[in-house]
């Protein structure tokens, strides 16, 4: 058969042309990028200068001899209220806080919603409401009543303490994430587990966790990270020896006396924001699969 | 025969929807028992129900002369299997079937005996190692069979078990089930919409609808003898015609606009009174092609073909009527045809009660 040019048909894949509204998108995206991270290379420039530097030279240009004088004083040296051993000690208090707080949170979490979502208690709707209901109340509200209840039963100022108050602030999005996970789960698993002699706590456990996976690392990352962040609950209920990374890198930046030492400060802050920095790195296709988990078959 | 499942007076709502009311059955040891109904009609409810995944309102549940009501799932000797397999999708499938035993505390060489031997029953054994994401709608409904199989179970309860596979599968494992049941003999209830899975496996059918027993009775009697309009009208595809029709006691005619048909033949004539407002019930099959004094001429409207049948469509005084005909038959559009019924095997049912004359 004869091809003739003029009478070419389409055939195979359409072929993709650059359009003005690509390029504005491209563009916009571009525009947006820049702008949420410019903070985060201002932050590394400054802490690679020295303080002449910062003082004269604009806040963007490139460091023009690297001094690496302020990462270990961040981390050692720097000042925190009277105590100047940096921010390491903060880092170890964070970990012991979050850890435990995260593990205890995520697992209390997950029961509350397979307990609403399979055992339908009598007001288990009117339950569910009340923790949608928690999830919105802001934590200031409860901070004072909480402290006066920790103090009474002995555990104010302590680590126990702080994993407590986490533990509970986290419970109403927990719930909330699970229940909606477990809810979206064909209920004839949860009915052949039941035929097949699972008991509430035998089914959790054989059957409901190890299809979790996705929802549990989702849970795990929101409090990982909101706990790590955290300033307010870890300055009100920690306690002086148990004060997180966050609550000490304010102490350093917040100097009342000498000379504000800004890329000790930077240093100080990029380091308190490695860890949820990781998290999301390392975590963000999981966090992504985990929210759309909703369409997972059995 | 001694009754395995016996249902007695049971009733179950939803909050203020009452789904069941004050429902009764009896279904005898080692019988295929399907209950039969469109969607919404409460026979799952009442599968439910008896595996002890919803409480009752009010009545009872007896399995094996052992009133379980208040027991749980586990402890009421049941299996079950469920449309949409409901395979724990972490476990392989070796897990799967053994998790029943697992939770029972059974010892390991009883439970392998147990797996080979339901693996050999149903050809899994090539598939014990793989999950159930690695398995087709087939080999999926095959391990939750399975799965009921290793717990022996005094009852298999099936819920709609095949309505998620295509249709050259559903005849396959439809007659591996009925297999099974021969094999096996133990007390099956097994829930369906589809008529074809009712009339082939059932030892007796209960049809549903609206939460009630409509007819309880073996396919045959169902098919030939429906008691009501609704049951006349569900069962059979295609469906049998309808004709609205009075009764003339006098000549043992039923008059259809000019048209009439004599019933003399017909079982219980003697309860028609003269002038009742009836309505005649006639299977395509039973219409015959023929002329006599009693034909009927109409016209050929439709024709069509399914292989082993052929479906012809015609009217009479307006309302469609089809003919199922040999394969080899050879109808055309506007053909004259003669057709007369064969009142022996029809149906008549009261216009206002919807009962079976």
């Amino acid at each position: 058969m004869n091809i003739n040019s003029n009478n070419f048909q389409p055939n195979g894949p359409r072929p993709k042309h650059l359009t003005i509204g690509r390029i504005g998108m491209y563009g916009f995206i571009f525009m947006c990028a820049l702008f949420f991270l410019m903070p985060l290379y201002v932050m590394i420039v400054t802490s690679l200068k020295d303080m002449d530097e910062i003082r004269s030279e604009n806040l963007l240009y490139i460091p023009k001899a690297l001094s690496f004088y302020a990462w270990p004083k961040a981390w050692s040296e720097a000042c925190t209220g009277f105590v100047c051993e940096g921010l390491k000690p903060g880092l170890i208090n964070s970990i012991k806080i979050t850890i435990p707080s995260v593990i205890v949170s995520v697992s209390l979490g997950a029961l509350n919603g397979y307990a609403l979502a399979f055992w339908r208690f009598k007001g288990a709707y009117f339950f569910f409401g009340l923790c949608l209901f928690g999830a919105f109340i802001p934590y200031q509200v409860m901070v004072y009543p909480l402290l006066k209840i920790e103090s009474a039963i002995g555990i104010y100022s302590s680590l126990p303490g702080i994993i407590l108050v986490h533990t509970i602030f986290g419970m109403p999005i927990l719930t909330l994430i699970f229940r909606n996970f477990y809810a979206s789960l064909p209920i004839d698993l949860f009915k052949a587990a039941r035929i097949d002699g699972g008991n509430f706590i035998k089914i959790f456990f054989y059957v409901i966790i190890p299809m979790s996976t996705p929802i549990t690392i989702v849970a795990v990352i929101l409090q990982v990270t909101g706990i790590w962040n955290d300033f307010l609950l870890g300055l009100v209920f920690a306690g002086r020896d148990n004060q997180p990374m966050t609550v000490q890198l304010n102490n350093i930046v917040q100097v009342d006396y000498g000379v504000a030492e800004y890329n000790v400060d930077m240093a100080a802050t990029i380091l308190t924001s490695l860890v949820p920095l990781f998290v999301y790195f390392i975590s963000g296709r999981w966090f992504v699969r985990g929210i759309a988990a909703g369409a997972i078959k059995g | 025969m001694k009754n395995s499942v016996e249902v007695k007076n049971i009733s179950f709502s939803y909050g203020k929807t009452e789904i069941l009311n004050d429902l009764s059955l009896d279904i005898k040891e080692g019988e295929f028992m399907v209950l039969l109904g469109p969607s919404g009609c409460g026979k799952t409810t009442l599968l439910n129900c008896i595996a002890g995944l919803l409480d009752l309102t009010d009545g009872q549940i007896w399995i094996e002369d052992d009133n379980v009501t208040w027991k749980e799932p586990k402890d009421r000797h049941i299996g079950m299997v469920f449309q949409s397999y409901a395979l724990y999708p972490s476990m392989t499938v070796e897990k799967n079937l053994s998790f029943g035993l697992r939770m029972m505390g059974t010892a390991k060489k009883i439970i392998d005996e147990k797996i080979e031997k339901a693996a050999n029953l149903l050809q899994i054994n090539e598939l014990l190692k793989r999950k159930p994401s690695q398995l087709s709608g087939g080999q999926r409904q095959r391990v939750a069979i399975g799965r009921a199989l290793v717990r022996d179970a005094k009852v298999f309860l099936f819920d709609e078990p095949l309505s998620n596979l295509d249709a050259k599968l559903r005849a396959e494992l439809r007659y591996e089930i009925k297999k099974l049941h021969r094999d096996l003999s133990n007390t099956m209830i097994y829930v369906t919409h589809d008529q074809i899975e009712a009339m082939t496996l059932a030892d007796r059918i209960s049809v549903m609808k609206d939460g009630l027993i409509q007819q309880l009775d073996t396919p045959k009697q169902i098919y030939n003898k429906p008691a009501n309009l609704f049951v006349a009208g569900f069962i059979g595809s295609p469906s049998m015609n309808f004709l609205n029709a009075k009764f003339d006691k006098s000549n043992q005619n039923l008059i259809i606009g000019k048209r009439h048909i004599n019933i003399s033949k017909y079982e219980n004539t003697n309860d028609l009174i003269d002038d009742q407002q009836v309505v005649f019930g006639i299977r395509p099959e039973n219409i015959i092609i023929d002329k006599n004094e009693n034909s009927i001429l109409c016209k050929v409207e439709l024709v069509e073909p399914m292989g082993a049948d052929t479906l012809v469509w015609t009217s009479i005084e307006g309302t469609p009527i089809s003919i199922r005909l040999e394969g080899s038959s050879n109808y055309n559009l506007n053909d004259e045809i003669n057709i007369s019924f064969d009142i022996n095997k029809s149906s008549i049912f009261d216009s206002k009660s919807e009962e079976r004359i």
